[in-house]
């Protein structure tokens, strides 16, 4: 039984016990399962990709990248590029990409030069490169010379708009592609098949000569110094590879909420797709594919089916709460566990 | 000492543009730095102690904060209330600061990164309470202070009943002579106690214990091997800082007026380490005269930044958000630069 | 009067036993030398007397000790303080950022009680700065140092702060007996000339000194008696006026080595070199090399031994590049670009780190990969490509730990395990697994037997003994236990100071490897 539980793991086995109860509440409450669950699934495709830029950064030894909204301004930018030119549906959502994917590749590589000279800081430091890179997109975003109604506001403030509605754009092209129905449940296929894509990247890099030198370089750099890796070179590579996947991840979340979110909303979006891993089973120095779809699974199932559950129960932004007890929670066991073992 | 001389060129530069009266200026300086520094101050001790910046002061905060709803919840306003709010929360930050600094043990050299976590989980739990728990377990007298289900506290706390207590707590405006009626205009009592603080800290960092903490802040090995007891120095700094992070956010909050019941502790963390680091402290080195002169210079900035920037771009906004990437910058810098110099130390250690 | 005593005393860590029923006593104002090689168990022995955490939190010890008479148990290095013990540590105690007088007073401050520390306890009494001032001033009088007491630390010369430690210690009043650890290894000549005046001072003030050293000459000038460990056995304790340093230096190393080496089986070596340093530097933090010149021939084991910190082990891992290196590399006639890893790599030069589970191994890792990528990185086997991609191919790999596994007797469930869960044996054959996977003409092996139980020493010498026979590969082996190098080199090197001391036959006589060990040229024996 003990042994059982030590391969679960703690955290996991309360957070899933947790959720099995609000199922049952759930249902109970007579909640419709099937809009949870085609919740559920939605809510998995726009965050996974996010979380799995977590992997390549701790595979490289730069540990848990608290910088992600470094690559994600960069898919903001990139989508609100192509929404200038007045690019829309799948095209639109293609160039968002071409264009965010190269940007989020240099600034990911000067960062991870940063990194290379303050190993072993690099989540305290990333955190608040993090924050300002946000806010001083803030005023970017302010004074950003686009032209298109779509952008700016209607009765001619200054910049940007705080949300930009992609109705017209990019909306849901990915969660509309081969879409289908299960009996009440809508199956995003396009969203999880860009996530089984991404994933499959990842994966099949981590497999390749290239991956194993990074994934060798970060376990133990000692050992791979004395392989004749180039433990530096290796960690930018990971810090790039994070980056982008940012980037990627921003437009795919963007495309199926609806909205852009500028200014400070990507202030915070590292802590969920760190928590998500960390809940998956990963630690400060390894993680898998696995870990990003097991802990993105029970991450956002939480969220999902904790939102009308609390509803009913009782009111106010209990979801928003709940997101912040636990995703703060994982991280900090994972941060005191001895030596960053996993969590 | 590079750190706030390009602050205060950006300060000076910056007034240039606001147009506004030199006078005007300074007395809203007075009164920013009154209920600012104490929460500055907080922040010293677990630096020396090597613990780096407590962004863990929020916890502290919401002890202040929980002060606050207590006397407002029986209404017991004046210079009583102020007082019992701090009876208070006294305790409560203590049991916090114990808390937070057995975290910290467990996470050394990963403190900072760790407080702020702490900080982020800390306001979880702290909304969980006030939300959910107020007025159903946790009963309320004051029904003024629930929202109208009855469940959960509102969105703002009126201190009417508190405001100004400590600021104003010498009555000079009772004296009818141009002197004291000038003076009236100043939360002298409240710079008074900050002075007398200051004075307490400074004392304080000469005691026995004071010593300890400088010399588990140096070399926790060293310290361990002479025979102190590291983990207890290192609790003991946190609840120093916590306590005083809480005495310092009631009186931020007796001046203010309003206690944004689930935003005004956010921050404090955030603007606090800042100003530190804005007067030239580093995330190992600091002392009264940086948070005195970082206090001055980022608070400065606060009133000048909106301004110029709505005289410069004619927009207030890019001021509003460019003091928000500075006090974010400041800290990513100051923890780059820091974090740049242990990595230095450790690749010439063997120079000599 | 004896001030201290101990008797029997036993250590085990874990299986290994590593003092045997050591006993050792102490007269007042003695100084009493603690002579041995490195694992001898002369720090544990001193660990114990000290109360460190690390002899308590591995099961404590037997014997028992006692100071005038007393029987004396110290759990911490506080309790050892209480009883007039101080300890002068081999790496500096010394905060660099406090001043002359606060690391002299560190933690026995002096302070004024004041109103807030009678409300709250002594912790806020206030700190006394003069008069700890004076204190400090009188004890370094007391050792003839002019510092000023004011200076802050950092930046004083490496000489000074052995004083101030020692200033430190003498300012405990009660202060009965002083352990000093390897205490010259870092002062010029001058300054250590200094020092023993300043320890024969103490020790006329009354005070006995435990003193440890390798410097024989020093041992055998300041000392008034010796005791001599070896293999955690007490082998002799002796005054110092009966012994000569030869005889010290035989009877530190001398143990009775079965030769296993039967003649037939000695090759004959022909002068052809395989490697040859020359002006060789690396700068390895603690085991730095000196300008060393060395000569490797084909064929041969070649074993380098010395002391800790004389830079033996900065050898291998210079000319492994993992260490920043200059001077010159001639690997089979060729020179050999310096700090490129993947460069030795490629010149069939093969590596066994010192740091076995640090640098050695991928200890998350199946066994299989560890075998496998070293040969993976540097010579792409064990790839296969599919479409653009050049993936691993998980079957060879495989295939190729099983085979390894059963070549070298790897005792694991399978060769999916991970290495961490190995024992310290059967972790060194994965690493010699990975380094013939590169199929090396060069092994440099370095502490191979380290941390590992008898019985596996002995598999993984033979190991070394049978690749040097069959596959005709050189090793240069580099350990500190001087017995396994007997036992398997063909010719040994003793290190001392950063370069090559002397270079002796195996079966040389124990005081020639006593002798070149301490640093002492062999003409003392002919004397």
């Amino acid at each position: 039984m003990n042994s059982l539980i030590e391969k679960i793991g703690v955290p996991r086995l309360i957070i899933a016990l947790f959720l099995i109860g609000l199922i049952l509440v759930a249902v109970y409450l007579k909640i419709p399962l099937s809009s949870l669950i085609t919740d559920i699934l939605v809510r998995f495709g726009m965050n996974a990709i996010l979380v799995l830029a977590m992997i390549p950064a701790v595979q490289s030894g730069i540990g848990l990248n608290f910088n992600l909204p470094l690559g994600i301004v960069f898919g903001l930018i990139g989508a609100l590029i192509s929404i200038e030119f007045k690019l829309s549906g799948f095209f639109g959502f293609i160039v968002s990409i071409l264009i965010a994917v190269p940007l989020a590749a240099i600034a990911g590589y000067f960062y991870g030069k940063m990194l290379n000279r303050i190993k072993g800081q690099e989540m305290t430091v990333g955190t608040y490169i993090g924050f300002s890179v946000v806010s001083l997109m803030c005023i970017f975003w302010l004074v950003a010379p686009f032209k298109s109604p779509e952008l700016i506001w209607a009765y001619g403030g200054n910049g940007l708009r705080v949300t930009v509605s992609l109705e017209s754009s990019m909306a849901h092209v990915l969660n509309n592609f081969w879409s289908f129905k299960i009996g009440n449940v809508k199956i995003p296929t396009g969203l999880l098949l860009f996530f089984a894509l991404c994933a499959f990247i990842v994966w099949i890099y981590s497999k390749s000569k290239k991956g194993l030198s990074m994934k060798v370089a970060g376990s133990n750099a000692n050992f791979a110094l004395s392989n004749g890796i180039d433990v530096d070179k290796e960690r930018v590579w990971g810090t790039v590879i994070s980056t982008v996947l940012a980037a990627i991840g921003i437009i795919v979340y963007s495309q199926a909420f609806g909205f852009l979110q500028l200014y400070n909303a990507p202030l915070y979006a590292a802590m969920p797709a760190v928590a998500a891993i960390l809940i998956g089973g990963a630690s400060l120095h390894r993680a898998k594919i696995i870990h990003v779809i097991i802990g993105t699974l029970l991450f956002q199932s939480l969220l999902v089916v904790a939102l009308p559950v609390i509803n009913v129960l009782s009111e106010g932004s209990m979801s928003e709460v709940i997101r912040t007890i636990v995703s703060n929670g994982i991280i900090l066991y994972a941060l005191t566990r001895p030596g960053g073992d996993t969590a | 000492m590079i750190v706030p001389i390009i602050f205060l060129i950006l300060c000076v530069a910056g007034f240039f543009f606001t147009g506004l009266p030199a006078t005007f200026l300074m007395n809203e300086m007075v009164i920013r730095l009154a209920r600012n520094l104490i929460l500055v101050l907080s922040l010293i001790i677990p630096v020396i102690t090597g613990m780096g910046l407590n962004f863990g002061i929020v916890l502290g905060a919401m002890a202040g904060q929980i002060g606050l709803i207590v006397i407002t919840n029986y209404h017991i306003g004046g210079g009583l209330g102020l007082f019992l709010s701090f009876i208070i929360s006294t305790p409560i930050a203590i049991l916090f600061g114990f808390l937070v600094g057995k975290v910290l043990n467990k996470a050394k050299g990963k403190e900072m990164i760790t407080s702020m976590i702490l900080g982020f989980f800390a306001n979880g739990v702290y909304q969980l309470i006030f939300l959910v728990l107020a007025g159903t377990l946790i009963p309320f007298r004051n029904k003024n202070l629930l929202l109208s289900s009855g469940i959960g506290l509102k969105n703002t706390v009126d201190l009417a009943g508190i405001r100004y207590s400590l600021d104003k707590l010498i009555p000079f405006h009772k004296i009818n002579l141009g002197f004291f009626q000038w003076l009236s205009r100043y939360p002298i009592a409240t710079l008074i106690l900050t002075l007398l603080l200051y004075l307490l800290v400074n004392y304080f960092l000469k005691t026995k214990l004071g010593q300890d903490m400088r010399a588990v802040g140096q070399d926790m090995h060293i310290a361990e091997v002479s025979g102190i007891n590291v983990d207890k120095t290192r609790i003991m700094a946190i609840i120093i800082s916590t306590v005083l992070a809480a005495w310092g956010q009631i009186i931020f909050l007796q001046n203010i007026g309003t206690l944004n019941t689930y935003g005004s502790h956010e921050q404090v963390g955030l603007f606090a380490v800042a100003s530190l680091l804005v007067g030239g402290a580093t995330v190992d080195k600091a002392s009264w005269k940086e948070a005195l002169i970082g206090t001055f210079l980022f608070h400065l900035l606060f009133i000048i930044s909106p301004l110029a920037g709505q005289n410069l771009m004619n927009n207030a906004q890019i001021g509003e958000y460019f003091r928000v990437f500075v006090a974010y910058g400041v800290i990513g810098v100051a923890l780059l630069l820091h974090a740049w110099e242990k990595e230095k130390a450790r690749l010439s250690i063997d120079d000599s | 009067m004896e001030l201290l005593q101990m008797e029997n005393i036993t250590k085990l860590y874990g299986e290994n036993r590593v003092l045997n029923k050591v006993s050792l006593s102490i007269r007042e104002g003695e100084i009493h030398g603690l002579v041995g090689e490195n694992g001898a168990g002369k720090s544990t022995l001193m660990n114990i007397l000290f109360g460190m955490p690390v002899i308590h939190s591995t099961g404590g010890f037997e014997g028992e000790i006692f100071i005038n008479g007393i029987p004396f148990n110290p759990k911490s290095p506080e309790d050892a303080m209480k009883a007039g013990i101080g300890m002068v540590h081999q790496e500096f105690m010394l905060i660099p950022g406090f001043s002359v007088t606060e690391n002299i007073k560190l933690n026995r401050e002096r302070t004024n009680p004041t109103l807030l520390s009678k409300i709250f306890g002594n912790k806020l009494e206030r700190l006394d700065l003069s008069l700890m001032a004076k204190d400090s001033r009188q004890v370094l009088d007391k050792l003839n140092m002019t510092v000023d007491e004011y200076l802050p630390v950092a930046g004083l010369p490496v000489g000074y702060m052995q004083f101030i430690e020692i200033a430190r210690e003498i300012d405990k009043e009660q202060l009965k007996l002083l352990i000093l650890d390897e205490p010259t290894a870092v002062l010029t000549e001058t300054e250590a000339s200094q020092f023993l005046d300043v320890v024969r001072k103490l020790s006329e003030m009354g005070i006995s000194i435990l003193f440890i050293s390798h410097r024989l000459d020093e041992i055998k000038e300041i000392t008034h008696s010796i005791t001599i460990l070896r293999d955690g056995e007490m082998v002799k304790t002796i005054g110092t006026d009966k012994i000569s340093i030869v005889d010290i230096a035989r009877l530190m190393v001398g143990r009775n080595i079965d030769m296993v080496k039967a003649k037939d089986e000695e090759r004959d070596i022909k002068d052809e070199y395989i490697l040859e340093l020359k002006d060789f530097k690396v700068n390895m933090p603690g085991e730095k090399v000196k300008g060393l010149d060395l000569k490797v021939r084909k064929g041969e084991i070649l074993g380098i031994g010395g002391l800790a910190g004389q830079g033996k082990i900065g050898i291998s891992n210079g000319i492994m590049g993992l260490y920043e290196t200059s001077g010159t590399i001639i690997k089979d006639g060729k020179e050999l670009p310096l700090n490129n890893p993947r460069n030795s790599l490629n010149s069939s030069i093969a590596f066994l780190s010192e740091d076995r589970r640090g640098v050695g191994l991928l200890l998350d890792d199946p066994i299989d990969f560890n075998i496998a990528f070293s040969s993976l990185e540097i010579q792409n086997k064990f790839l296969k490509k599919i479409g653009p991609f050049n993936l691993i191919d998980n079957r060879t790999v495989r295939e190729h730990a099983l085979k390894m596994i059963e070549e070298l007797d790897i005792r694991c469930t399978g060769p999916k395990q991970h290495t961490r869960y190995l024992s310290g044996g059967n972790q060194q054959k994965v690493c010699i697994a990975r380094a013939l996977t590169l199929e090396p003409n060069l092994l440099l092996v370095s502490e191979p037997t380290r941390g590992i139980d008898i019985g596996a020493k002995k598999l993984v010498l033979d190991t070394l003994v049978k690749l040097n026979r069959e596959l005709n590969m050189t090793i240069i082996i580099t350990s500190s236990e001087l017995g396994e190098l007997r036992q398997i080199s063909h010719r040994i090197a003793i290190i001392y100071d950063g370069k090559v001391k002397g270079i002796l036959p195996p079966d040389a006589s124990d005081e020639h490897f006593g002798l070149l060990m301490a640093g002492e040229t062999l003409d003392k024996v002919v004397n």
